[in-house]
C-alpha cells in the first residue's frame, strides 16, 4: 500500500461517471455554479464511455411539443402504463418537461438528427426520433470537457466519503487510477452519482469468449447503486429488473424494426401468438393487459409462454420490409450505429433479413433506471411537482445530504433513455449548486477515514501477492478467488435463486432466502478476492459493486409479494399482480454499520390523470 | 466478435488503449504492440477499431456463436464528418453503408456555458435550466393554464390524486 501515492482534490461539485447523465450534470453545473470547482471522474475515457460508447441510432425520449406532437403529461401516462402503474410521476413529469431543450441543443451542437419532409425530426415512434448518432458520446463529452474544471479519465470510484460530524451526509469519494495506481481522494461539497446501470448481475446467455455480448454494456457494473447503498442511501424498485426481447445472439435492438420498419413477430409456424395469451395474462394481471400500448413486460410474457408451449423460435418478419431498399439500409445502419455485434452475427451466420426472418430471444435481466424499468435511488422531487413524501429540499438529492443522482442511478423515472438521462443530470446539477450556495458548513473528512478506504481499495492486490507465492502456477488458489471466478459465482446465484434465464425468470420466497444466504457467504469470500494487476483491481471492484447491488435486488424481490411484471420475473408463490397490497413503491435501506437491509413501502401518487389523454 | 490486432500493422501508438471503455486493450511489454487481454469482456463496440490510425485492429465473431469467414470493417473520418462500413458475409455477400457523424465543424458549436450571461437570483430560484424556456420552443402548443410564469410546463398540486395504497 505504501507505494501508492495519494492525490487530493478539493472541489465543489464532484460528478461520478461521465456518461449521458454525467456529461449533462457537468455541463449544467458550470452554468449555475460559475465560479465553482467542478470535477468529473470517469472510469474509462469520457469520449467513449458508458452505454453510448458505440453510439445510438435514436433518441428515445423526445416530446416534440414545438410541433404539438406530445405534452410532458402524455409521457408520464406512457411510462406509468408501461411499468404497470409504478413510476414516480413527479420525477417523470419533471424530466419530460425539460427533455426537449436538451435535444434542441444536441442539434445545435452538430448531432445529425434525421428530418422528414416537413422539416420536423423524423419520428421512429411516438417518443423516438431517428439520428445518425455514431458520435453522440464524443459530442456530449465535448460539452462536459468545456465545462469541467477537470476531467479525470481511468479513475474508478470505489467508495463515497462521509462527513465526520454527520453520518448521513456525503463528503466526496475515493478511487484509484488504473494507469498510475494512485489513490485519489475527492473531497466535495456535493456529489452527483451518474455511474450507469448494471449488466452481468445475472448469468448471461452468451458463454466463454462471447460473455461480453450482453445487451447493456459489460462495463456497466452497478456502481451507481453500490456507492449510495454502501453509504446508507435509500433505494427504490430494485426488484424491477428488465428483460429485453432482442435479436438472437447479438442482442441487436428492435425499436426501429417494430416502430419504423413495421416488422412484426410470429412463432415458428408463422402464427401471430400474442393474442393467444390474452386470457391467461388477464387472469394474472387484470385490466393492465388492456392498456395501450401493451406493457413491455407483458409482451415478453407472451413470448416466453409461446416458447414454453413448444412453438419457438419466435421470428421477426423482416422479409417484407427489407424489400424496400431504404428500409433495408435503416435496418442495417440501426445496428452499425449502436450494436455492431448484431451485424457481425448476421454476416457470420449468413443471415440476410431480406431473404430470411431472423430469430429473436429474451435477454438475461439487467438492473437499470433509464429504460423500460426504473430501479434506483430514492430521491427528492422538484418543489413545484413533488408531493410531501417525495420532497426534502433539493431536486434529485438522495436520502443522504449532499448526494445527488441522475440517469440510471435514479429510481422511478422510467423511459428517460439517453436524452432524459442527460436532462436529469442537468436537473441534479442545478440543485447541487443551490445546495452548495445554501450550505453553512462544509463537510469534513478525516485522514483516518481516507486511510481505511485506501487499505481496503488495494487489498485485492495484497491478497494476490501473498496467495500467489503459495502455489506453483495456474488460477486455482486456496487463499484467493479471481474476479472472474467471483463474478461467475454471483451470476449463478442470481440466475438460479433470483429469477434469471436458467429458471425462466421464476423465483419464490424460499429461493430468494437461500439466495440471500449464498450472497452473504459470497460477500465474505470477496474479502479474499485477488487481483494480479491494476486492471484486475478494477474487475475486483466492479465485482464487489455488483455483489452489493445483487443483495439489494434480492431483498427487494423478496419483499414485493406479487408478480407485478410478468415477463421480467415471476414470484411462483404469488403469481398474480396484487393491487390491493402492492400498489406502492418499495424502499430499502442498508445499515452501513451492520450491513442489514430494512424494507418499507412508499405511497404512489398519480399526479397526472387518465382523462386528459389526447390523441397523439 | 472480439477484437484482435495484426502484428505487422500495429506500431504500438496506444490510441486503442486510451479509448477502450472496457480497459482491455493493452500494450504487450514484450512485443510492444496492442493486445486484447480479455476478449470475454469485449462489447465489440468498435471504439478501438475506429481509433486505430494503422487500421491494425479487426474483429472476429465470438467463437461461441459466430462461424468464421466474415468481416465488418469501418472507417471513421472526422474531417469529412462520415463513417463508412463494409460488411462481408461468410458466403461472400457484401454490403456497404455511409452515414454522417456530425453536421458542424467538430466541437465548434458546442456551448461554452462559462461564457454565457450569469444567471440572476430569480433564475436560480426558478425551475429553469440553461437556455430555458427559449430552447423548449413550446410556442403556442400548450394550454397556457399549464405553464407557469417562467414559461415552464407545470401542474397544479391540487389536482394530484393521492394513490396511497398500503
Ligand atoms: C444497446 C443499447 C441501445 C440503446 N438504445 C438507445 C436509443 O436508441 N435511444 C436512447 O435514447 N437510449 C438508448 N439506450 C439507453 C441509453 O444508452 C441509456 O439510457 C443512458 O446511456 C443512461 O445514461 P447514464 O448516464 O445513466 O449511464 P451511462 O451513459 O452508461 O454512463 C455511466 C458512466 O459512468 C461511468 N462509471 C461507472 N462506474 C464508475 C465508477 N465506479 N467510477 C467512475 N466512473 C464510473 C461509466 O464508465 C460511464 O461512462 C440504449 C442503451 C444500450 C445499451
Ligand atoms: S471493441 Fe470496444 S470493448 Fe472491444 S476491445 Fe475494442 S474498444 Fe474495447
Ligand atoms: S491504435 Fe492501432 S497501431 Fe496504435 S497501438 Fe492500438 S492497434 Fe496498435
Amino acid at each position: 500500500m505504501a507505494n501508492h501515492k495519494t492525490v487530493y482534490e478539493d472541489c465543489d461539485i464532484l460528478v461520478v461517471g461521465g456518461g449521458m447523465a454525467g456529461t449533462g450534470a457537468t455541463f449544467e453545473s458550470r452554468y449555475w455554479g460559475r465560479d465553482m470547482k467542478i470535477v468529473c471522474v470517469e472510469k474509462a475515457n469520457i469520449d467513449r464511455s458508458g452505454a453510448v460508447a458505440q453510439g445510438l441510432y435514436a433518441i428515445n425520449c423526445y416530446m416534440g411539443t414545438r410541433w404539438n406532437e406530445n405534452q410532458p403529461e402524455d409521457h408520464v401516462r406512457y411510462a406509468r402504463n408501461d411499468l404497470m402503474g409504478m413510476v414516480r410521476e413527479d420525477l417523470a413529469l419533471d424530466m419530460a418537461r425539460h427533455v426537449d431543450s436538451a435535444v434542441h441543443m444536441f442539434e445545435e451542437w452538430g448531432l445529425p438528427l434525421m428530418k422528414n419532409k416537413e422539416g420536423r425530426y423524423q419520428r421512429e415512434g411516438k417518443w423516438q426520433i431517428m439520428i445518425h448518432g455514431e458520435s453522440y458520446k464524443p459530442i456530449v463529452a465535448e460539452a462536459a470537457k468545456k465545462s469541467a474544471s477537470k476531467v479525470y479519465n481511468r479513475v474508478m470510484i470505489t467508495h463515497l466519503l462521509k462527513d465526520e460530524s454527520n453520518d448521513n451526509r456525503c463528503g466526496g469519494a475515493v478511487g484509484f487510477n488504473m494507469r498510475t495506481g494512485d489513490f485519489h481522494v475527492f473531497r466535495a461539497k456535493a456529489t452527483i452519482i451518474c455511474a450507469g446501470g448494471a449488466s452481468h448481475i445475472f448469468k448471461p446467455r452468451a458463454v466463454g469468449e462471447g460473455m461480453g455480448r450482453t445487451w447493456y454494456a459489460p462495463w456497466s457494473n452497478g456502481s451507481c447503486y453500490a456507492l449510495p447503498i454502501a453509504l446508507g442511501a435509500k433505494m427504490t424498485q430494485m426488484e424491477n429488473r428488465i428483460v429485453l426481447c432482442r435479436f438472437k445472439d447479438g442482442y441487436g435492438p428492435v425499436g426501429a424494426y417494430f416502430l419504423h420498419l413495421k416488422t412484426y413477430t410470429q412463432n415458428t409456424y408463422g402464427e401471430e401468438y400474442e393474442s393467444k395469451w390474452y386470457d391467461q395474462t388477464k387472469e394474472m394481471v387484470g385490466e393492465y393487459i388492456d392498456h395501450h400500448p401493451t406493457p413491455t413486460c407483458l409482451r415478453n410474457h407472451a413470448f416466453l409462454e409461446e416458447v414454453k408451449a413448444g412453438r419457438g423460435p419466435i421470428h421477426m418478419v423482416t422479409m417484407e420490409a427489407f424489400q424496400d431498399p431504404h428500409l433495408e439500409v435503416i435496418g442495417w445502419e440501426n445496428f452499425l450505429g449502436m450494436t455492431v455485434g448484431q451485424a457481425v452475427v448476421w454476416a457470420s451466420q449468413d443471415i440476410d433479413p431480406k431473404y430470411q426472418n431472423p430469430e429473436l430471444t429474451t435477454s438475461e435481466p439487467y438492473v437499470m433506471g433509464s429504460h423500460a424499468t426504473c430501479s434506483g435511488a430514492w430521491v427528492s422531487g422538484p418543489s413545484d411537482l413533488a408531493p410531501k413524501e417525495y420532497y426534502w429540499g433539493y431536486n434529485r438529492m438522495m436520502t443522504v445530504d449532499g448526494l445527488f443522482g441522475a440517469g440510471d442511478t435514479v429510481g422511478g423515472t422510467a423511459h428517460k433513455f439517453s436524452s432524459g438521462s442527460f436532462t436529469e443530470g442537468r436537473l441534479a446539477a442545478k440543485a447541487a449548486v443551490q445546495y452548495i450556495n445554501d450550505m453553512e458548513t462544509k463537510p469534513s473528512v478525516s485522514e483516518k477515514q481516507i486511510n481505511n478506504f485506501k487499505e481496503e481499495v488495494y487489498k485485492p492486490l495484497e491478497n494476490y501477492t501473498v496467495g500467489r507465492n503459495e502455489i506453483t502456477a495456474g488460477t486455482v488458489s486456496p487463499s484467493y478467488i479471481l474476479p472472474i471466478q467471483g463474478l461467475q459465482r454471483l451470476q449463478k446465484i442470481m440466475d438460479e435463486y433470483c429469477g434469471g434465464i436458467g429458471t425462466n425468470y421464476m423465483t419464490n420466497g424460499n429461493l430468494l432466502k437461500q439466495g440471500l444466504k449464498n450472497l452473504d457467504i459470497l460477500q465474505e469470500d470477496l474479502e479474499h478476492v485477488g487481483a494480479e494487476d491494476l486492471h484486475q483491481l478494477m474487475r475486483a471492484w466492479e465485482l464487489k459493486h455488483r455483489a452489493l447491488v445483487s443483495q439489494c435486488v434480492t431483498e427487494h424481490t423478496l419483499f414485493r409479494e406479487e408478480t407485478r411484471w410478468p415477463g421480467y420475473y415471476y414470484r411462483g408463490d404469488h403469481m398474480k399482480l396484487d393491487d390491493d397490497n402492492w400498489h406502492c413503491l418499495t424502499l430499502s435501506r442498508r445499515d452501513p454499520k451492520t450491513g442489514k437491509f430494512t424494507m418499507e413501502k412508499a405511497p404512489l401518487y398519480h399526479i397526472v390523470d387518465e382523462e386528459q389523454k389526447k390523441a397523439g | 466478435m472480439s477484437t484482435f490486432v495484426y502484428m505487422t500493422r500495429c506500431d504500438g501508438c496506444g490510441h486503442c488503449v486510451d479509448i477502450c471503455p472496457s480497459d482491455i486493450m493493452h500494450i504487450d511489454p514484450k512485443i510492444r504492440r496492442a493486445v486484447n487481454i480479455e476478449p470475454n469482456f469485449c462489447w465489440e463496440c468498435y471504439s478501438c477499431v475506429k481509433a486505430c490510425p494503422q487500421n491494425a485492429i479487426d474483429a472476429r465473431g465470438y467463437a461461441d456463436f459466430a462461424p468464421m469467414g466474415h468481416k465488418v470493417r469501418v472507417l471513421r473520418e472526422e474531417e469529412k464528418g462520415t463513417i463508412s462500413w463494409k460488411i462481408t458475409f461468410r458466403n461472400g455477400t457484401e454490403k456497404n453503408f455511409v452515414s454522417p457523424i456530425t453536421t458542424k465543424p467538430w466541437g465548434k458549436h458546442i456551448h461554452k456555458v462559462a461564457d454565457a450571461p450569469v444567471p440572476d437570483a430569480a433564475a436560480h430560484e426558478s425551475q429553469l435550466l440553461f437556455n430555458e424556456p427559449e430552447y423548449l420552443k413550446i410556442g403556442d402548443n400548450r394550454d397556457k393554464k399549464l405553464i407557469n410564469e417562467d414559461g415552464l410546463p407545470v401542474r397544479e398540486k391540487e389536482t394530484f390524486k393521492q394513490g396511497v395504497y398500503y
